[in-house]
Order: C-alpha cells, then sequence, then structure tokens
C-alpha cells in the first residue's frame, strides 16, 4: 500500500498553472497516474483547425508522470524535472477531452525514470508518447 | 504576428526584431505558477514552444512560406523559473523542404544562465 495518497492529494483540485488549464485526476495504479484535459477553446494553437497546443499536452504529462514518481515512492519528495521528451503522434480531436497516463518506471537514489501516453478516448491511438527524469531533491532510501 | 488563445493563456507578448527571430516574453503569474514560488515547467515548455513557431515561420517568411505540424519536442530543465519575467528566443539550425529543426532557449536575469532549453522538429509543408 502507498503511503502516498493520489486521491487525497489531488482531491482540492489543482491550483497554479495545472489548475488554469482545468487538469484533474483521473486514474491511478501502484506505478502510475492518469489525468484528464478538458478540450477548451482558450488553449487552442491553431485557429484554423481549433486543435489545442501542445504546450498543454507537456504540462499534463510532466505533472501526470511526476505525481507516478510519489505513488511508486509512496511518499512526496521535492523532486524537479531533468528533461523530457515527447513526440506528437498525431493532433488532438477537437472537443475531446485528452488522458495522460504517466507511469515510473525506475527509481534511484536521486533520479526517477518516467514514460506515458496520452490518448483522447482510445488509449491504443495515442496522440502523443513521452519520456523523462526527475532528479529527487533529497535521498528517500 | 498573432498569437493563438493558448499564447494569451500563457500572457506572453511578442518584441518583433530586425533581422532576428522575435523574443518571447511571459510575466509571472498565478497562471504560470507550479510549487510555490516557481514556474510550471509545462508553462516554461509552452513558452519555448511558442518561441520554436515564432522563429520558424520568420524562417518560413523570408524561404517561400508553408504550413508546419510539430513531430516532437525534447526539453531540458536547468534552473528553477522564479517570480519575475521570462524571455525565450528561438533559432531554425536547420529549414529544409521537409523538416525544419529549431532551438529555443529561456532566461530571465542572463541569457547566458538559461532556465530551460528545447530542441524541437516540426514537419514544413510548403505552399
Amino acid at each position: 500500500m502507498s503511503g502516498f495518497d493520489i486521491r487525497r492529494f489531488t482531491a482540492r483540485g489543482f491550483g497554479g498553472h495545472i489548475g488554469r488549464l482545468g487538469l484533474t485526476f483521473h486514474d491511478s495504479g501502484p506505478d502510475w497516474v492518469a489525468l484528464a484535459l478538458p478540450y477548451a477553446e482558450d488553449q487552442i494553437g491553431d485557429p484554423a483547425t481549433s486543435v489545442i497546443a501542445s504546450g498543454p499536452i507537456v504540462t499534463m504529462m510532466d505533472t501526470a508522470t511526476s505525481l507516478a514518481v510519489w505513488v511508486r515512492l509512496g511518499r512526496f519528495v521535492p523532486q524537479a524535472t531533468l528533461d523530457l521528451r515527447v513526440d506528437y503522434l498525431r493532433p488532438a480531436v477537437p472537443g475531446r477531452t485528452v488522458i495522460g497516463r504517466g507511469e515510473c518506471v525506475k527509481l534511484t537514489r536521486s533520479v526517477a525514470f518516467v514514460r506515458g501516453i496520452a490518448h483522447d478516448g482510445d488509449a491504443d491511438d495515442p496522440l502523443a508518447q513521452v519520456a523523462g527524469t526527475f532528479m529527487l531533491m533529497d535521498s528517500w532510501s | 504576428m498573432s498569437l493563438p488563445p493558448y499564447a494569451q493563456l500563457l500572457g506572453v507578448a511578442v518584441e518583433e526584431r530586425d533581422d532576428a527571430p522575435p523574443l518571447i516574453v511571459m510575466p509571472f503569474g498565478d497562471d504560470v505558477l507550479g510549487r510555490p514560488g516557481f514556474l510550471h515547467g509545462g508553462a516554461i515548455a509552452g513558452l519555448l514552444e511558442i518561441a520554436a513557431i515564432a522563429a520558424l515561420r520568420h524562417a518560413l517568411a523570408g524561404d517561400g512560406g508553408g504550413r508546419i505540424k510539430p513531430i516532437g519536442v525534447t526539453i531540458d530543465f536547468m534552473r528553477g523559473g522564479r517570480e519575475k519575467p521570462t524571455q525565450a528566443q528561438g533559432k531554425v539550425t536547420r529549414l529544409g523542404t521537409r523538416v525544419a529543426n529549431v532551438d529555443a532557449v529561456a532566461w530571465q536575469d542572463d541569457p547566458a544562465r538559461p532556465i530551460a532549453r528545447a530542441q524541437m522538429n516540426y514537419l514544413v509543408v510548403r505552399d
């Protein structure tokens, strides 16, 4: 049983940039967290197609993967994103909520390795895949 | 240069430059806040992507024009973004017939002390 209660942690919603984008908790498992990004016209990146910008997808995947680190670790440790790679497999369909599932693949004393996908209804037809690393700010073992 | 709704959400402003890619400035505020006192990495990434697209549009304007589609981005976060304005500028490292490679860097006080950088690849659809 994880000592980091993701549902309690996210129960009151998010503030700051995450809250501004309307991101909410969606689901979680032992080493993963999924967030939901509802479609919003003020996040459009290309007015010609009404497709949302890539920035909100990056924010969602950065947040989902960092929450996955705490879930796998079982407790809260300050962490900072070291790098994040995002492949844009296809545009998100306008009007659809995007789900971002972040997974913690490996923990070392000071680095967490993560990966994830974003989709808009069918997890087998992802719109983005990500890989990244986080620095853990204090020793946890 | 017209800005899409997402750029307005971030609150960015564009400073056009003669013969150089535009400078993009993002003020600090609650809408871009991550952990208390720091920018969210996703907001920094969004700023970098806007700077990269602005640089690519600037380069394309002098090279026959065309539409662009993002293929991928890799972002390195070097320093926390503090409670002050952040500036970003893109640089097109290669503009081909089908693919463009663009770098972007973000800083606060000193361009020599970047808080983040990004490498982006775009598909270019020529008009």
